[in-house]
């Protein structure tokens, strides 16, 4: 079963206007928090163990926490450019209750003493941005933004900014430099943001997921919030479930929730009484698992790392006994070399070696040493960059590699996939060549 | 001569006016202007925001580049873009965007021959509970079609004006 807590009034339409949301319990931790001291929310924040919904898992208190004590302005951005491939949580949680990442914000600039804040949306994303423009329309008129909030003499304003199609942009200084008009290129950190951010000015990045969930640590606490999870991984957590099952979509369940009940109860089984073969368990750059590590998962940020992969952003994608992996795998490599933004060597070198060699064997001209080669380029990727999406391009190729290297071998061997037993079509994206981005 | 319309260009300024930094109103500005010049930039609107915004061609060029969502070349009215990434591959991407290129006559990355349509593959659209999909961009709209089928996404298309 699902834990609805962030999702509870997700199911009504209403949801997404000021009225709905205020009658269903809205904008009252706004009120409770701007009587408090900000550093009060903070040691809160830090006590329920929130950890950050966009993929690092850092701890959110902690990072609110490196902010300078001084009275420098500080911008607050909300990262919803959910590009990781498998991930849609955050343009559900936009477009149904745009409100309850409003009021998750105020609630948050007001303890890091911000006065103005960001939604930084992709730019494919158009309906979310026009929800959550309208809904902020709202917040101004009821007070809720602007001068003077409630009357307690914090100000705050926000706005929206449309990304224009880079993956990239999601990294958080990708993301600052875009918001900057600029190119979407990642910076060296440190300074890490919330020391030099936006315009060089102290600034915290937040996932969606991460700043709706503020809001209910103050309504029930730390330890209420603690009442889900797990000591290191608290809370509920949403997980957008793709791929070969019956029922994809969002479920919203606690923390340390069974992986295989993820996809035979909630996602309902593998479609078309086909049998599971691997699951990619948080967003495309995590470290796919074969079928029976999927029985002893269980979704929480320790157990994922300690089976070598990681919880992400909650994406988890099935793969069925019908597909093959040669081909899923030069899926992900195009996609990485596509969004490169060409900055480091590695990376850009990197991206396009691992495309070309999976390709290689997937047109039936692979050679033996060509699946080692993989290892070898994969390996010299990590750890070396300015941002980690070298690395996350990596991890997937060593991990299909090491864990389906039969199907590597018989590719190579035969000339044909081990699964299909035909020699591969070329994808159609192959005639595209080069950085998108670069 | 490519020129900006009255309205753009207050939208333009506007955006000038919005954010902190000027420089931040480049990536609105060049939307704005993708949307006059019927769906893609050339030269000439990079020139047009140049002068306007009083930022050199060189910075605005360079950031257009960059992003994937500004048309470098001219798209059909109806630009259909099918994501490809894996979530949609494991349900059938492949097989809906070779039917709508088979069907529509074209190659990837062309432009039907009456001007209509253009079909592109996109990465990952963020639709992946709802595979396979594909995004509609038109002038005045830009809409998601999700849980497609090659003949449910082909009649989608032919009803389009
Ligand atoms: C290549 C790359 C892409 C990323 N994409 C996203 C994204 O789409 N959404 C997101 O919230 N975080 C993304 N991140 C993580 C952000 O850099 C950052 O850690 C996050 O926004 C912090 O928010 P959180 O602590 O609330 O998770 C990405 C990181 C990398 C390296
Ligand atoms: S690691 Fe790759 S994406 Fe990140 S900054 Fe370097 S080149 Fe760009």
């Amino acid at each position: 079963m699902e834990t609805k807590y962030l999702t509870e009034f997700y199911h009504l339409p209403e949801f997404k206007n000021l009225d709905g949301y205020r009658k269903n319990g809205g904008y009252i931790q706004l009120t409770k928090a701007l009587l408090m001291q900000p550093q009060a929310i903070i040691d809160e924040v830090k006590a329920s163990g929130l950890r950050g919904r966009g993929g690092a898992g850092f701890s959110t208190g902690m990072k609110w926490g490196f902010l300078p004590k001084n009275n420098e302005p500080r911008y607050l951005l909300c990262n919803a450019d959910e590009g990781e491939p498998g991930t849609f949580k955050d343009r559900m949680m936009m477009e149904k209750a745009p409100h309850q990442l409003i009021e998750g914000m105020i609630i948050s600039a007001f303890a890091i003493g911000s006065k103005k804040s960001y939604i930084y949306v992709r730019g494919e994303y158009e309906e979310s941005i026009t929800t959550l423009l309208t809904a902020i329309q709202e917040a101004y008129k009821a007070g809720l933004l602007g001068k003077n909030i409630l009357g307690s003499g914090f100000d705050h304003d926000m706005d929206v900014y449309r990304g224009a199609g880079a993956y990239i942009c999601g990294e958080e200084t990708g993301m600052i430099s875009s918001l900057e008009g600029l190119k979407g290129q990642p910076k060296l950190k440190p300074p890490f943001p919330a020391v030099q951010g936006f315009l060089k000015k102290p600034t915290i990045v937040n996932n969606v997921e991460t700043l709706a969930a503020v809001k209910y640590i103050l309504r029930d606490g730390a330890q209420g919030y603690r009442k889900y999870g797990t000591e290191k991984s608290a809370g509920t957590k949403l997980f957008s479930l793709s791929g070969n099952v019956n029922k994809p979509g969002n479920y919203e369940v606690p923390l340390a929730y069974p992986l295989k009940d993820m996809i035979n109860i909630l996602g309902g089984g593998i479609k078309n009484g086909k049998k599971l073969k691997a699951v990619i368990p948080g967003g495309s750059s995590a470290p796919v698992m074969t079928a029976e590590e999927v029985e002893r998962a269980t979704l929480d940020y320790e157990c994922l790392a300690q089976m070598g992969t990681m919880l992400g952003s909650g994406a988890i994608i099935v793969i069925d006994d019908s597909k093959c992996m040669v081909e899923c795998l030069a899926n992900l490599t195009h996609f990485y070399r596509h969004e490169s933004c060409g900055q480091c060597t590695p990376c850009r070198e990197g991206t396009g070696w691992l495309e070309k060699i999976v390709h290689s064997i997937l047109s039936g001209n692979g050679r033996m040493e060509d699946i080692d080669l993989l290892i070898k380029v994969a390996d010299n990727m990590k750890g070396k960059t300015i941002c980690a999406l070298s690395d996350a391009a990596a991890l997937p190729v060593l991990s299909f590699v090491t864990k389906f290297r039969d199907e590597f071998e018989y590719f190579v061997q035969h000339g044909k996939s081990k699964v299909k037993g035909t020699a591969y079509k070329t994808p159609n994206y192959i005639a595209d060549k080069g950085h998108a981005h670069a | 001569m490519f020129q900006l319309s009255s309205e753009a260009k207050q939208q333009v300024l506007n955006e000038l006016k919005r954010y902190e930094s000027k420089q931040s109103a480049v990536l609105p500005a060049l939307y704005i202007g993708q949307k006059e010049n019927q769906g893609y930039i050339s030269p000439d609107v990079i020139k047009a925001l140049s002068v306007l915004m009083e930022i050199p061609e060189s910075q605005i060029n360079e950031v257009f580049t960059f992003y994937t969502m500004y048309n470098k070349e001219k798209v059909g009215k109806h630009h259909i873009q099918i994501c490809r990434t894996l979530s949609c591959m494991l349900v059938g991407a492949q097989e809906l965007t070779e039917h709508l290129c088979k069907e529509l006559n074209v190659k990837l990355g062309e432009v039907t021959r009456d001007g209509k349509f253009t079909v592109t593959e996109a990465e990952c659209l963020g639709s992946c509970g709802t595979a396979p999909m594909m995004q509609v961009t038109s002038l005045d709209s830009d809409k998601y079609y999700e849980n497609l089928t090659p003949e449910s996404a082909m009649n989608i298309v032919r009803a389009m004006k």
